[in-house]
């Protein structure tokens, strides 16, 4: 039935069980410490509490619509269409506040519920059209994109609105100059978005239904879950990230660009599986995804400070990294099964 | 087991080619009716071809040579598919292509027929080369396609912008290498030349030989496949090494009709619209099944419909929109579960059609199975 996406589900293996599961986000968060010892052992400032408050600052859009897609992709799905959804709810937002001259809280609330709503609707067409994830996500992406376009295929930029103004007001732990640092508003959504991933995917009933839903969409029926609530449920998580990716976005650069988030679905997905999850679903970790997002940001952050290396290099180590982690993957389930038998 | 092959082959001729109309009937149909309505907007002019500089043109002619590297990409596809995979890294060996090419070219004699052909043979090398590799990933080392293949759509455009160091090289308008996009054989563009001979080779080669069945048995069910003595892991190799080998010859033709290598650029979404198409032709993302021609009806729809927009009037910001219509139409056409839910109130049992209760049946149905 419909969890026969386009891949094949590995046979069971310890990544579910035991201490081993731990593996993939314990190489993760390893490769972090590893990374930031090699930066603050060649480059001057690297050092600095602000460096890593910054990894924060730039990816606090994709650490959200990477938490979303953390959900999506535990249930065993895939969601293509947070780039565009992104785009198009930042651009709403600007459209909205600067054309139309709607108060920027309603706006914001708008675009909110209306990223929900397009998510469940997607999650429905998934499960009770039996359509499959990638497919369903590809004509979001297509659609959101397109009605992005038309809203504006230009910049619009939000300009004195003290809301949009508060997203990067920030707040000093201890000063600047002598070992401080500050975080902007935005950090702090971010954060309650992982804190709120967090308890919801493990002590919360919902949470559980995912990760049997993504372990095997048949038992979880068996077993009496409600496979149909939970399904739905994470597109609808996942477009309200991405809806909420893109106001953040709009927060940090008081302006939106109809090109924005292009490929940032991949970004995600790659986050997401960096951070120790099995793309077929039913393993991982959302503090797994923080990791693998600060991985990239500390990636780039590392090839800024150097200067000798250009930015294409950052793509091929993302890759090499993916290649690395989905290796190690299959040699953890390989020797699961061996162990089993 | 040749006899029995015909056999079988013979006896389920009539049927196979009765579900293969029925499965070309709606996308022929969607494509008609975008031709007519071009007609009705444009006049006859565009449907007819014209003979300028001895080369064809003209409106159609002109979207079947610009679909020319989709429609190779999309025919990779549909094997990839066929075996129940994806290749999402097809825009990044598109890329790939071009940019050795180019960097290549530019580098040594441009009008050199020699260097053009090495630099043609080096492109097409490493694109199989990628493509294998991507086959080796699913087949030995088990990782799932779209796993396999998100590796290199993301790394590939970094590898193609370190091959042209962050450029975007352009090469001369008289080097040859440029006539695989614009040139004309006997009036016929190149590619639609290329297109061409590559649909029919991988039709003759998947229709007349076992090798199509055999795609389709190890997309029907891997294992299965193995243990009646098919080789699945060579095939599956062999049909991303094609995927590869096509995606590498689209980027050739990208590339030598625009005269340069966008390492950024070239291709972006190409595995997107190539997905698009083989599913418009009523190959199933689910695999054990493969329509080339479908495929070919689907890129030439996609071409079609990105002109139908432009010329009734509406601005190009429309494509994105028109296409995810088409996406969703299409995926909700081919549900069975959509149609069943559609025809529920017109069979007048159970009015209302509540979602849940089909969703249940479903369940039911796979417990039974």
């Amino acid at each position: 039935m419909s969890t026969d996406t386009l891949t094949e589900r590995p046979a069971r293996s310890t990544l579910f069980d035991g201490l081993s599961r731990y593996i993939p986000i314990g190489a993760t968060v390893a490769l972090l410490v590893v990374m930031y010892l090699v930066g603050t052992g060649n480059y001057r400032n690297f050092g600095e509490p602000q460096v890593v408050a910054n990894l924060f600052v730039n990816n606090a859009a994709l650490l959200i619509i990477a938490v979303g897609m953390t959900f999506v992709i535990l249930s065993g799905g895939i969601d293509l269409s947070v780039g565009s959804v992104m785009a198009f709810s930042a651009m709403s937002c600007a459209w909205l506040t600067v054309e139309a001259g709607i108060p920027a809280e309603t706006a914001v609330a708008m675009v909110l519920v209306l990223g929900t709503v397009s998510g469940a609707a997607t999650g429905a067409v998934i499960h009770y059209f039996n359509v499959q994830p990638f497919i369903a996500t590809l004509a979001g992406l297509f659609l959101y994109r397109g009605l992005t376009l038309q809203i504006s295929d230009r910049d619009v930029a939000i300009r004195d609105n003290a809301f949009f103004d508060w997203g990067m007001e920030r707040t000093e732990f201890g000063n600047v100059r002598d070992g401080g640092f500050s975080l902007p508003n935005i950090v702090f959504i971010a954060g309650a978005v992982v804190l709120i991933a967090f308890v919801v995917l493990h002590y919360t009933r919902f949470g559980r239904g995912v990760y049997a839903v993504g372990g095997s969409e048949q038992s979880a029926l068996l077993m009496g879950l409600p496979v149909a609530r939970t399904k739905v449920g994470v597109y609808a998580v996942s477009g309200f990230c991405a809806a909420l990716g893109g106001v953040v976005a709009a927060f940090s650069t008081k302006s939106a660009d109809p090109l924005g988030g292009l490929g940032l679905e991949l970004d995600a997905i790659a986050a997401v599986v960096v951070g120790g999850a099995l793309l077929t679903g039913g393993a991982g970790f959302v503090l797994g995804t923080v990791a693998g997002v600060m991985v990239m940001g500390m990636l780039s952050t590392i090839i800024s400070f150097d200067g000798r290396f250009s930015s294409w290099w950052a793509r091929i180590i993302v890759g090499i990294l993916l290649l690395a982690f989905i290796l190690l993957q299959r040699v953890l389930a390989r020797s699961g099964e061996k162990r089993k038998t | 087991m040749s006899a029995l092959l015909d056999r079988s082959k013979s006896a389920a001729r009539a049927a196979w080619a009765h579900q293969y109309f029925r499965r070309l009937i709606w996308p022929l149909g969607v494509l008609l009716v975008l031709i007519v309505v071009n007609i009705a907007v444009t006049g006859f002019d565009f449907i007819i071809p014209s003979v300028h500089d001895g080369r064809l043109g003209g409106a159609f002619v002109n979207i079947l040579r610009r679909s020319a590297p989709l429609l190779l990409i999309a025919l990779g596809m549909t094997l990839v598919i066929a075996t129940k995979g994806i290749d999402l890294s097809v825009g990044a060996v598109y890329a790939i292509g071009a940019a050795i090419a180019c960097q290549w070219i530019i580098g040594r004699d441009q009008m050199s027929l020699g260097v053009v052909f090495v630099a043609v043979a080096i492109a097409i090398a490493v694109a199989a080369a990628i493509g294998a590799w991507n086959g080796l990933m699913v087949a030995n080392f088990g990782i799932q396609p779209i796993v396999a293949t998100l590796i290199l759509m993301i790394a590939g455009r970094g590898i193609a912008q370190l091959i042209t160091g962050g450029q975007i090289p352009s090469v001369s308008d008289e080097t040859p290498f440029v006539e695989l996009g614009r040139g004309a054989v006997l009036t016929i563009p190149v590619p639609i030349i290329i297109a061409g001979v590559v649909l029919a080779a991988l039709a003759l080669l998947t229709r007349t030989t076992a090798l199509g069945m055999l795609l389709e048995s190890v997309g029907g069910n891997p294992e299965a496949s193995r243990l009646a003595g098919i080789r699945s892991k060579s095939i599956t190799v062999l049909v991303y090494l094609v995927c590869g080998l096509c995606a590498g010859l689209a980027g050739l033709i990208g590339a030598a009709n625009l005269g340069s290598a966008d390492a950024n650029n070239g291709g972006l979404w190409i595995e997107l619209d190539a997905i698009l198409a083989v599913v418009i032709g009523g190959t199933a993302l689910l695999g054990g099944r493969f329509f080339l021609l479908g495929t070919t009806i689907g890129v030439a729809i996609i071409g079609t419909l990105e002109v139908t927009i432009i010329n009734i009037g509406l601005s190009s910001q429309w494509q994105f929109t028109a296409k995810a219509i088409v996406v969703l139409v299409v995926a909700l056409l081919q549900s069975p579960e959509f149609r069943a839910w559609v025809a529920k109130p017109l069979r007048g049992k159970r009015p209302g059609g509540a979602p849940s209760a089909k969703a249940e049946s479903t369940g039911e149905e796979a417990l039974v199975k």
